[in-house]
């Protein structure tokens, strides 16, 4: 069992951390423990499944970094959009999006979110305002903002919550994007989930400024660093940006200080950061163990925390084993979906 | 049970791996996450880490054993509860999963074959709208018309807005949205700073959210810098998500050569974005299919490349005047018809093609003239049919030669009417340079009416 978190990412890299967020109520803090685990449940079994051959080619997993999309999440109204890049599979669950759905499109196959032609990082749905899954980095910050565009154009008080890593915000449509959104004052809230890697180049090595959220500075739009692996931390965070954005003040920059445990993508070699690094911030400041922690302390069984994981464990069984046998595409939908 | 640890893929493309390493022991505790060995590709070594949590029971690959298949058992981890004795219950190593195949196919089982793509389908074009006879036609020069067609079409929707640089205060570098920002005001009329990438991307996600954007890009030369967003956003999303999200925007601007702007403000863009799926690509030449195809590019839901001719924004023509004149998407104009040879052109190109028609008539050769005015989907039914008359075939356009439209339309000649050929598919293009700056020289880089004429002459024996 890992002990409560000693030192936080965003006191290691240097920086002031807030003081301690407000406390979740129960039910938040089993909300929050049930949807992260969701998530790494998951992606373990996505991690499973592609090393059985099951899921093809690219697979970007999430595990470590559940505390952002869970504790934004939160703070969201229905309509809010929300939009990513490839690492994705986190956002979708979060959102609301079904597990079968989501395991079915990384395995290729017809009851997939995208009938199985799009993949691991193309994947949508309407209904649940999530916008995708783009596989080109960076390109999820422009179109995001355009997203917030559409809200401003239409009066509606929606949210475009555009997430995007340390290494896309070092591309240059970022910056176009931020220029505009504070020009015209568009409601979009950029997440950018700093989990010290891009690929494989930390963050030192590749951004001459490595505070994110002053990435705003020079276009007046504020910015926040937060413990990412916090989820209270982050639900506090991004109720402070919705309300920023929904009262007509344009965009905000919500630095998550976060993790990813696992390679870039299944074929990582991991070479350029040491297992005990990894091994440390798993120990100290596992987003989930943060959180079962305090429910421990706050008297919930264990049982009850099994009986979570168990549901949990189902959900995601359910989804590997519908994914492994519902058919592929059939042959007729090469064609369609081109134009509508 | 206790459950079986596989020897993983580590990539898409990796059969087999050396296990380099045991990092744990039979009998140590195993959380889901723990790195439990080491693997060796030819490309790198990398670390297997356990999905379940448990004791590790057996070893059943010890490490150094190089060449193992991947799926192969190679541990097998004991839940809570479990001993060693379970270890008999292990499941035989699973098949590797594969899809169930549909119930039909299952049938007929036998030798499969490899699966044959199904055949494509064939685009096809409304005939164009009926013209009443009598109808008053209205002399209007190409800009008008376009500023015209925007004008109609965001009257009648008010999701559709245009924005780009200088589209609204300065009423348009080249003027095509004069009066725009003062009958539809700043809300719908959107400058821009000078930022394409950016832009781009904001108006493929407002059509995403969907609205129905009209991206005007100064010239198609700056849209490279948005190139992104066009093809890997706005195309591809409606495949990729399955149909669920498309992206009705229309992006549009100045294509190819003007004058005297050399060789980066002097590109055709038309076969770049022509070989796109998804895209749909407009490239027209008289004033009335540049208003009727502008109303049917912003009302189509798919995103459409609209290829305008600065030179040709001050050329004026008839425009017919009726209260909604649309022209279909995907259907060619025969601009003048003749017996003999078939050139075929659009946008600017036309222009050429059409004064070569009257010098070969002089010579007693009737050119029937294909107006493209669509390049995708490009209506190759008016080609071949004209052609299986005229045996004959000329393409002219600015763009360069290889792997351009007259290529395709080349290629499309051959497929479909090769046996009514008399004489080779000739091209007539822009030279293979970037676009010289010198007066003499721009001349030579472009067609001329001469070099079609020969053309013509030389697929006709004369």
């Amino acid at each position: 069992m890992a002990a409560a978190p000693k030192k936080s990412v965003a006191k290691e890299a240097g920086q002031e951390k807030a003081s301690s967020p407000p406390e979740f109520t129960r039910d938040q803090e089993l909300q929050a423990l049930r949807d992260m685990l969701l998530i790494r449940r998951f992606e373990e079994k996505a991690g499973q499944l592609y090393g059985m051959g099951a899921i093809g080619g690219f697979c970007h997993l999430y595990i470590g970094q559940e505390a952002v999309v869970v504790g934004m999440q939160m703070a969201l109204k229905h309509g809010d959009e929300v939009i990513t890049g490839y690492r994705d599979h986190g956002h979708m669950l979060a959102c609301g999006m079904e597990a079968k759905g989501v395991m079915a499109e990384l395995t290729g196959r017809r009851g997939g979110y995208s009938k199985g032609k799009g993949g691991s990082m193309h994947m949508f749905s309407m209904e649940k305002h999530f916008y995708g899954g783009h596989g080109i980095v960076g390109a999820q910050v422009s179109l995001g903002t355009g997203l917030a565009f559409a809200n401003r154009y239409r009066g509606n008080d929606n949210v475009s919550v555009t997430y995007f890593g340390d290494g896309a915000a070092n591309q240059g449509q970022v910056y176009e994007s931020f220029n505009m959104a504070e020009l015209w004052k568009l409601p979009v809230i950029y997440v950018i989930e700093n989990n010290r890697y891009a690929m494989g180049t930390a963050v030192a090595r590749a951004s001459a400024q490595q505070d994110f959220s002053k990435r705003g500075a020079s276009f007046n739009i504020p910015g926040r660093q937060v413990d990412g692996m916090d989820v209270r931390a982050v639900k506090a965070a991004a109720d402070e940006a919705t309300a920023w954005c929904r009262g007509g003040n344009g965009p905000m920059i919500l630095e998550m200080q976060t993790y990813r445990y696992r390679g870039h993508s299944m074929s990582d070699p991991a070479k350029y950061r040491t297992r005990e690094e990894v091994e440390k911030v798993r120990h100290d400041q596992d987003p989930i163990e943060q959180v079962r922690n305090r429910l421990l302390a706050e008297k919930v069984s264990e049982q009850d925390l099994k009986a979570i994981d168990a549901e949990v464990r189902d959900i995601v069984n359910a989804a590997a084993d519908f994914a492994q046998h519902d058919p592929e595409p059939d042959p007729s939908e090469l064609y369609t979906d081109v134009y509508r | 049970m206790p459950i079986q640890v596989l020897m993983p893929a580590l990539s898409p493309t990796m059969e087999k791996g050396n296990l380099a390493k045991w990092l744990k022991k039979e009998g140590e505790t195993i959380k889901s996450g723990d790195v439990i060995a080491e693997i060796e590709t030819d490309k790198a070594t990398m670390e297997v880490e356990a999905t379940d949590e448990g004791t590790l029971g057996k070893i059943l690959i010890p490490e150094g054993t190089a060449d193992v298949a991947v799926n192969t058992p190679i541990a097998t981890i004991l839940a809570d509860g479990e001993s060693a004795a379970d270890l008999a219950k292990a499941p035989a190593a699973p098949a590797p999963t594969k899809a169930e195949a549909p119930a039909e196919a299952k049938a007929e089982a036998p030798a499969p074959k490899p699966e044959a793509a199904p055949a494509a389908p064939v685009a096809v074009a409304a005939p164009d709208p009926e013209v009443p006879a009598g109808t008053e036609m209205v002399t209007q020069t190409i800009r008008e018309a376009l500023r015209d067609a925007m004008a109609e079409e965001m009257r009648r929707d008010g999701d559709v807005f245009i924005m780009g640089e200088e589209v609204a205060e300065y009423q348009g570098a080249y003027k095509v949205t004069q009066g725009l920002l003062q009958e539809f005001g700043a809300r719908r009329v959107i400058d821009t700073p000078i930022t394409e990438h950016g832009f781009a991307g904001i108006g493929v996600g407002a059509a995403m959210a969907g609205l129905k954007p009209i991206v005007e890009f100064m010239t198609w030369n700056f849209a490279m810098q948005a190139i992104d967003q066009i093809i890997n956003s706005a195309a591809k999303t409606l495949y990729m998500s399955g149909g669920q999200m498309g992206c009705s925007i229309v992006f549009r601007g100045p294509n190819g050569a003007a004058a005297r702007v050399a060789a980066q403000h002097s590109q055709d863009y038309a076969a770049w974005y022509s070989q796109v799926p998804g895209l749909k690509v407009i490239a027209p030449y008289s004033a009335a299919d540049y208003k009727g195809l502008l109303k049917a590019a912003i009302r189509d839901p798919n995103p459409v490349i609209f290829l305008e001719n600065e030179v040709l924004y001050g050329h004026t023509g008839e425009v017919p005047k009726l209260a909604d004149f649309v022209v279909p998407i995907g259907k060619a104009r025969i601009a003048r018809a003749g017996k003999d040879v078939t050139l075929i052109s659009w946008s600017m190109g036309m222009s050429y093609a059409l004064k070569a028609a009257d010098e070969l008539a002089k010579e007693g050769i009737e050119a029937e003239v294909i107006d493209l005015r669509t390049i995708r989907p490009m209506d190759t039914e008016t080609i071949i049919s004209s052609v299986k008359k005229t045996g004959r075939a000329v393409t002219v356009e600015e763009g360069w030669q290889q792997s351009g439209v007259g290529a395709e339309v080349a290629a499309r000649i051959m497929e479909h009417a090769f046996d009514y050929l008399d004489a080779p598919v000739t091209r007539v293009s822009g030279k293979d340079v970037p676009m010289p700056y010198a007066h003499n020289l721009e001349k030579l880089a472009l067609p001329s009416v001469a070099e079609v004429v020969a053309a013509a002459k030389a697929v006709s024996y004369r």
